[in-house]
């Protein structure tokens, strides 16, 4: 498992774990006090179960970007839950280390670990996990006034993200009568409004309607686009995870599967287990804009420009509108190139062939 | 009993064709009993030289203690004697109208117009019958003991929730304090505290916390961990984890605990005033029952009946829109309320002197109730007195007379009309071994044990059943249903109520309770499937169920009296009314919320409606009627007590008369007796449970 940073994220890391595991049953701690022996993960996961303890996470390794959009994905019990509360400390690793910034989280005291959640951390979850005797400013104030911040600067900062997450005119509603989708958009104000630099999600769309799901997805790239937080985000839906990783990593059976981009595990995945989600998922989803660009010469502002980020699929309906073709500009606005119908294509039949890997 | 578990190994290693082979042994055993009844003594009577003396210990224990500790208590009198005679003072001084006005309000504002409506128009009739005063006595001991009790119950409830060792030792110690009798401690506490109201405080605050502790440790547990987590990532401290976070999303259990607690106190306050002096609405119905004024007493019991449904919808009310949490109104809105509230108190105590109306109800404004109903009463129990008469005695004689004394002594010209000759009792002793011939040739062991046993108790009747009979049966019944534990722990129970010499007036409980229990299992069954079915009469019965729960058990006696006068009649139809009512809501509640797959299921498949409520509905609902049948036994054995008030014979009456000839000892080793017997069946209750899920995820029968 080599842990393979693509071009994008050569950022510096701001999150870290390092052979975490989490063991559950009578005596956990009995695995993990052989100080200077090399643990054989294989070995001593194999010899957990058999006394009967649970090995919720094994041997977990990874990093997270400054800016980058890390996705644990797995199916129920894989473990990934365990591994993103491990992260925020809410279930104590058995073993391993967790770096933020440098600093040892499991090693923190209680007093400084509750001021990294104050001014570091945000997360959301899945049942959303909201106060019901609260309103929804009160619910999205509530980090604040733990921290006993006045009122009126409270209401202030919760204004901000109430208007970032659409729930403007909802502020003096209770949670229970809220849709799904609109409780959800509460959680995430919350986890935003002490502007941490970790956000994590907790299967955060899990359990919205799928149409909701689609709308949430979008509304969640967009804050990002915006706050470029370094995020950890849980999922079990494996489509989901392609729409938003930069990278992603796939457990099982509490291991880490396979870590790489969204491309890279579709076009490499690294045994079965990994080809079976893969197997099933439409190539043009993994084409970005940048990567239909071909160097065109003239003027290209006459054309109407998309993001070099945006995904081909959904350039098809414009170029369909502009059949002479698309700019494609990167973030500051310089032009990258001229998309055209023939170099959509182009770029689709080079994208089964390995030789030619696509990364935006 | 050992010859008779040592040829059988643990039931549980048992094959199912040997699971009943050692009832035989134990049948064998009751009759070898009855026969040899009437020539061994001890068989027949427990021997008193194998008897203990535990009253006189429990007296002398009570006395050392009040002897040295008595100051202390007397201290702690003092210490509330003032707190409540402020109340007392302070409900007894404010103008009626300013008190009406300050509840009526407090329910506009919890429950809307309806019941502010409801709580003015009983306490205007508790001013038109005039017993105003009184009332405000009961009252104002409910309002000092709920707040203790709510303190007293959340204090206990968070220790044990934070320490899970403090929560083994409270558990067992709140199902004490929930089965013994209250009448069994208010000896005790009369004694310590001394006589007065500080009594009827003490132990209301006794009775009321335990349902407090309960809802307490089960809100703040159950607080979902998502919001647990939500809590801990927003950075909260332990402190503000416990007051902004756990104790808020568990407020709505936590107030269904007070509401709970402010009943328990009521009918508790209501109880307490058995030992007199207290001036209150109790000692009002209790009096004028005791000089068979029932008018009077039904006019006072009315005035309990409708202060508890105020208090039950209003405390009931808080726990609602605690969770509901009404739109957001701001500060202003908020307070407003209750500053207009104040100020029109205020207003009216200060109109007082001008508009005297305001402060004392004008005498011309009362009306007498009580004169009217007392001839109404006497001139329908005039007119249906061979009715009235008429269904006692077919009850009496022909159900409870021979489980009682036995057919064998039940049987007379006076009460079935004919004398017991030799063959009918060589014809029933045919029909019962045919009967049970009949269930074995069916297969059906079970039936055929309970056949020749029913019939034994039936011929012998239960207050004639040797004792060692008895105990073999419940000792042998109890292994079979939970092992080794429950025939050891149902051995210790039997041995209590034995060497305390509390046999004979236990078994007419068990005879007392067991009647009712059936009866009231019955009915209560039988309306709850026909609620289950029909809507309208659901909501028919909805309110009827709902005022004989919240009514002080107490108020009930007042009717059963009035119409069969003072006995055991009256007093089972008095726990019926009371003790059917869990039956009836857990039957309909599981016949409603059978799974509804398996109702479809079963439909598609062509079942009738008939089939559907018995092959289907009533099967899958057994655990949730059996639940019922376990909450109808602690109703039951709980009413019994207060029945005592009315006449019987059995323990309850033993606590009863322990309090009033201040024999402590006696009434508590009656009481201890009445919780055995409680414990007890409920272990059976919940051994049976146990059996008939295991038996389901065994998938065997």
């Amino acid at each position: 498992m080599t842990d393979q940073a693509p071009a994008s994220t050569t950022a510096a890391v701001k999150l870290s774990c390092r052979n975490l595991w989490k063991v559950y049953g009578p005596r956990p701690e009995y695995y993990f006090d052989t100080l200077g022996y090399a643990i054989d993960v294989p070995d001593l996961a194999e010899r957990i179960r058999r006394e009967a303890h649970v090995p919720a996470a094994i041997d977990v390794s990874f990093d997270v970007h400054v800016g980058e959009t890390f996705v644990i994905m797995g199916l129920s019990g894989s473990g990934k839950s365990t591994v993103a509360r491990c992260l925020s400390r809410l279930v104590d690793a058995s073993h391993g280390e967790v770096m933020l910034d440098g600093e040892d989280l499991l090693a923190m005291s209680p007093k400084a670990l509750i001021d990294v959640r104050r001014h570091k951390m945000g997360m959301v979850f899945q049942n959303f996990g909201l106060m019901p005797h609260l309103t929804v400013i009160e619910n999205i104030a509530f980090p604040l006034k733990l921290q006993g911040i006045p009122l009126a600067e409270r209401r202030q900062k919760a204004d901000r993200v109430i208007e970032l997450v659409g729930l403007e005119g909802r502020e003096d509603a209770f949670p229970g009568h809220l849709s799904g989708g609109q409780q959800q958009r509460v959680g995430i104000a919350r986890s935003l409004v002490v502007e941490p630099d970790v956000w994590f999600l907790d299967e955060p769309f899990s359990a919205l309607d799928p149409l909701i799901r689609k709308q949430m997805q979008d509304e969640f790239l967009r804050i990002q686009r915006v706050l470029r937080k370094s995020i950890v985000f849980i999922t079990h839906d494996f489509l989901e995870a392609l729409r938003i990783a930069d990278r992603m990593a796939i457990m099982r059976d509490g291991k880490v599967v396979q870590i790489g981009t969204p491309t890279e595990l579709i076009l490499n995945p690294a045994d079965d287990y990994v080809a079976r989600f893969t197997s099933d998922v439409p190539r043009i989803r993994l084409l970005k804009a940048a990567a239909c660009a071909v160097p065109a010469q003239g003027d290209l502002s006459a054309l109407p420009a998309v993001s070099a980020d945006e995904m081909a699929e959904d350039l098809i309906a414009q170029l369909a509108k502009n059949p002479d073709g698309l700019a494609a500009r990167d973030g500051a606005g310089a032009v990258l190139g001229k998309i055209t119908p023939a170099s959509l294509i182009t770029a689709l039949a080079a994208l089964g062939s390995e030789a030619d890997i696509v990364t935006s | 009993m050992s010859q008779v578990d040592a040829d059988s190994a643990r039931p549980s290693t048992l094959p199912v064709a040997r699971r009943w082979l050692g009832w035989p042994q134990v049948i064998f055993l009751v009759l070898l009993c009855v026969l040899a009844q009437g020539s061994v003594d001890w068989l027949q009577e427990y021997p008193g030289a194998l008897q203990l003396p535990v009253a006189a210990w429990f007296n002398a224990v009570m006395d050392w203690f009040v002897e040295n500790f008595r100051p202390f208590f007397r201290a702690i009198t003092l210490l509330f004697t003032y707190p409540m005679t402020w109340i007392r003072d302070l409900l007894q001084w404010l103008p009626w109208s300013a008190t009406v006005l300050v509840i009526a309000g407090v329910a506009y504002k919890v429950r809307g117009p309806g019941l502010a409506a409801f709580t003015t128009l009983s306490f205007v009739y508790v001013l038109v019958v005039g017993l105003w005063a009184p009332a405000m006595n009961s009252l104002a001991l409910v309002f000092i003991s709920v707040p203790l009790a709510v303190l007293v119950g959340f204090g206990l409830g968070v220790w044990g929730f934070v320490s899970p060792r403090a929560e083994r030792v409270l558990m067992p110690l709140l199902d004490v304090a929930q089965t013994v009798p209250a009448f069994a401690y208010l000896l005790p506490i009369l004694l310590l505290f001394g006589f007065g109201p500080v009594v009827g405080l003490v132990a209301s605050v006794l009775f009321a916390f335990p349902p407090m502790v309960r809802n307490t440790i089960l809100g703040l547990r159950d607080v979902p961990s998502d919001i647990i987590e939500s809590g801990q990532m927003s950075g909260a401290t332990r402190c503000q984890m416990f007051w902004q976070v756990r104790f808020p999303a568990a407020l709505r259990q936590i107030l269904i605990g007070v509401n709970q607690t402010t009943m328990a106190s009521l009918s508790m306050v209501i109880i307490a005033s058995i030992i007199g002096g207290t001036a209150d609405i109790g000692w009002e119905v209790l009096s004028t029952m005791r000089k068979a004024e029932f008018g009077a007493s039904l006019v006072a019991g009315i005035v309990i009946a409708l202060l508890a449904m105020v208090l039950d919808r209003l405390t009931a009310g808080l726990a609602e829109t605690g969770d509901r949490g009404v739109e957001h109104r701001s500060y202003a809105t908020r307070y407003g309320f209750c500053i207009a509230l104040a100020a029109a108190t205020i207003a009216v105590i200060v109109l007082r002197p001008v508009l005297p109306v305001l402060g004392s109800w004008p005498a011309g404004w009362h009306v007498d109730l009580a004169s009217p109903l007392n001839s109404a009463i006497e001139s329908f129990i005039l007119t249906f007195k061979p009715a009235l008469e008429t269904i006692k005695n077919s009850v009496v004689f022909f159900a409870m007379l021979p489980f009682k004394i036995g057919l064998d002594k039940a049987v007379s010209p006076f009460t079935w009309g004919f004398a017991l000759q030799p063959w009918h009792t060589v014809v029933y002793s045919m029909s019962v071994l045919t009967g049970a011939t009949l269930a074995l040739r069916a297969g059906r062991r079970a039936m055929a044990v309970w056949t020749v046993l029913v019939g034994i108790v039936l011929y012998i009747g239960i207050a004639d059943m040797p004792w060692l009979a008895v105990v073999a049966i419940l000792v042998f019944f109890g292994w079979r249903m939970g092992g080794t534990r429950l025939a050891i722990s149902t051995a210790l129970a039997l041995a209590f109520l034995l060497v305390t010499g509390s046999w004979d007036k236990a078994m007419l409980s068990i005879h007392l309770a067991t009647m009712a229990v059936l009866a009231s299992f019955l009915i209560g069954t039988t309306l709850g499937i026909v609620a289950s079915q029909r809507d309208t009469f659901s909501r028919f019965m909805r309110p009827i169920n709902d005022t004989l729960q919240t009514m002080p058990p107490f108020v009930l006696l007042i009717p059963t009296v009035m119409l069969f006068k003072i006995g055991d009649f009256s007093a089972l139809l008095a726990i019926i009314s009371y003790a059917y009512v869990p039956a009836f809501r857990y039957t309909e509640h599981g016949l409603r919320h059978v799974p509804a797959e398996a109702v479809e299921a079963a439909t598609s498949l062509g079942a009738t409606p008939r089939q559907l409520l018995f092959q289907v509905r009533l099967p899958l609902a057994l655990p949730n009627i059996m639940l019922g049948l376990n909450q109808t036994i602690m109703y039951g054995i709980a009413m019994l007590v207060i029945a005592a008030l009315v006449g019987t014979r059995d323990l309850g009456q033993e606590v009863y008369i322990g309090l009033s000839a201040g024999n402590f000892g006696q009434g508590f080793v009656a009481g201890i007796g009445m919780a055995i017997i409680a414990i007890t069946a409920d272990r059976f209750c919940l051994a049976w449970q146990r059996n008939h899920a295991s038996k389901i995820a065994k998938g065997t029968s």
